[in-house]
């Protein structure tokens, strides 16, 4: 290689460095600004939006006002009771399906399998209408079972479809090895299976858990009431009331994102690996 | 495998294929269903054949709003698939630069917003765009470009593109992704190989790499046409229900919204709610059909 060649090449990582830096501040500034402002006085949220706060202009007069004028704390845990439940749910019993279906010979197998299939599709926003005619018939609505429920049952398709893929990678002469000492079907699955699939399981947490936190349709619609109110919804009614406050404001969406940023920084490396392994072609 | 009765096939299945039936295919099925039927004023419910859709399709003040919705969605759409596959594309072929440093860090902080609740993201660019905070008109004025700043999400003509150039911003992670790993799975032999015969980086780009990641960009495109198509949580938090300024930022889920639960002096109707439904099915529908015909199978000849 000769010297203006490695200069050259230098030059031109630079550039896509420059590229890359310049997408990742329009992907992070929005956020950025926003955390940052919600530690900052009024004044200071006006005159100077761009500096971090300092001695001069901290202040968590926002945030006090969130936690005493609305019942956030119980949002968050509303939210919290209607992700961690059906994600439970959707985990343990889609992985039950995806092992039945892909070691079991059965006849409507392969039906079954594109019945449940057709929920990654086809949205199940779309029977709304039913939904709602459903809990009120079983005296469900503004209750959490509601949104339970129903996240169970959008949750299951997409995780059946990736865990189904990955049980059927168990070796052969695992599970021949374990039939012959004679253990049931059920601790087959429970002991040996589940334990092996784990790094899969956790993948599709992921993904099953982040449209259940983030969603606002289903608890418009099945639980609006004060005691049910998830986070999401929690939020955009205070907005809505509290349009002109900005301290208030910025603090209640910087509280609402929090909990993703923390789960993030941990999970980040799980979420994207399984992205980038699971989705190919 | 054994003659008995399969007990450990019923305990697996079951759970899922209650919980999935009961409250997602029977729903979505009943919602057809309802397309058909209309409620009378006591609430009794009775069959009505197509008169639903004569209403929706047919009746000035309702296929106004309705072919309104429709067109806005398919301009949110179309915004989507121009502005975000190309970015996408670029930021992929970027990361997947052999011996780039930071590519795992890039990755992961680009995709951060995707994760983040749209009711969120639709609030954060609000106040952002607001002529009251300024910041992007200062930021336009720093650059030299002040005077094009407008209340953007405010005006008729430019609201529904700003929406959509929010949505693009924060969904980009995902197509991004895909086609990042579609292009690390391309088989470094090949690109020896073309190298060898002399080919240039730009032109092993578009004549190697594009045609082989065409599937996945087929991919991206149809899961963004279904989530477009129904999604309702950024206008309704940006713009509330009503989708204005009149209308202008309308799309099919807010339109099924307001046709379902009614808003102000407009009555909600379950029935027709689900003549809506039934109509975004529809469309829902023919876009995956034409998805795995057309494209799935043209596209199949390059996958490795």
């Amino acid at each position: 290689m000769t010297p203006s060649f490695q200069y050259q090449q230098k030059a031109r990582m630079g550039l896509v460095h420059l590229a890359l830096l310049g997408y990742t501040l329009i992907a992070l500034f929005p956020i950025v600004l926003v955390i940052i402002n919600s530690f900052k006085s009024r004044s200071a949220i006006f005159n100077d939006p761009l500096s971090l706060p300092d001695t001069g202009s901290f202040t968590l007069v926002g945030y006090a006002k969130v936690l005493q004028e609305s019942d956030i704390l119980l949002y968050f845990g509303n939210s919290l009771l209607v992700t961690v439940i059906p994600l439970f749910l959707v985990l343990l019993f889609g992985s039950m399906a995806a092992w039945a279906l892909s070691e079991y010979r059965f006849r409507g197998n392969r039906l079954l399998a594109l019945f449940l299939a057709m929920g990654i599709m086809v949205p199940i926003r779309l029977g709304t209408v039913s939904i709602l005619e459903t809990m009120v018939s079983l005296n469900l609505v503004n209750t959490h079972l509601a949104l339970i429920l129903v996240y169970t049952a959008m949750g299951l398709p997409l995780a059946i479809f990736i865990l189904t893929e990955f049980i059927g990678q168990v070796p052969n002469e695992l599970k021949e090895a374990a039939r012959c000492d004679g253990i049931t079907e059920i601790r087959l699955f429970f002991q040996i299976i589940l334990p092996l699939v784990r790094p899969a399981v956790a993948t599709v947490a992921v993904f099953t858990m982040v449209p259940m936190w983030n969603d606002l349709w289903f608890p418009l619609i099945l639980a609006p009431g004060d005691a049910t109110k998830t986070i999401q919804l929690g939020v955009q009614q205070f907005i809505g009331q509290y349009a002109t406050d900005w301290n208030s404001v910025l603090a209640a969406l910087s509280l609402a994102v929090l909990p993703i940023l923390v789960l993030y920084v941990f999970f980040s490396q799980q979420l994207i690996s399984g992205l980038t392994s699971g989705a190919v072609k | 495998m054994q003659r008995a009765f399969p007990w450990h096939l019923i305990f697996f299945l079951a759970p899922a294929v209650i919980i999935y039936t009961v409250f997602s295919a029977y729903p979505l099925l009943d919602t057809l269903r309802l397309s058909f039927f209309t409620d009378s004023e006591s609430g009794e419910r009775s069959f009505a054949g197509l008169s639903n859709f004569v209403t929706l399709l047919g009746n000035a003040v309702w296929s106004e709003a309705f072919w309104n919705a429709m067109w806005n969605n398919t301009q949110f759409f179309l915004i989507h698939l121009l502005v975000q596959n190309p970015i996408g594309l670029g930021l992929a072929a970027l990361l997947s630069l052999k011996g780039l440093r930071g590519a795992r860090t890039y990755r992961t902080l680009i995709f951060l917003p995707t994760l983040l609740s749209v009711v969120i993201i639709g609030f954060i660019w609000q106040l952002i765009l607001s002529p009251l905070w300024g910041v992007s008109e200062n930021f336009l004025y720093a650059l030299g470009l002040g005077h094009y700043f407008d209340a953007w999400l405010g005006k008729e003509s430019s609201a529904l593109i700003t929406l959509s150039l929010i949505s693009v911003w924060q969904f980009i992670g995902i197509p991004m992704m895909l086609i990042y790993a579609s292009l690390l799975s391309i088989p470094d032999e090949l690109l020896e190989a073309a190298k060898v015969d002399g080919a240039s980086p730009f032109r092993i780009f578009w004549r190697i790499k594009v045609p082989l990641i065409l599937p996945t960009l087929g991919l991206v495109t149809i899961l963004t046409f279904v989530g477009n198509f129904n999604t309702f949580e950024l206008v309704y938090a940006v713009k509330g229900a009503l989708a204005g300024p009149d209308y202008s930022t309308d799309i099919m889920g807010t339109f099924f919204y307001r046709t379902f639960f009614g808003y102000q002096s407009q009555l909600g109707s379950a029935t027709m709610g689900a003549t809506v439904a039934t109509m975004m099915f529809l469309v829902i529908l023919t876009g995956v059909m034409a998805y795995f015909y057309l494209v799935q199978r043209r596209l199949t000849r390059y996958q490795l």
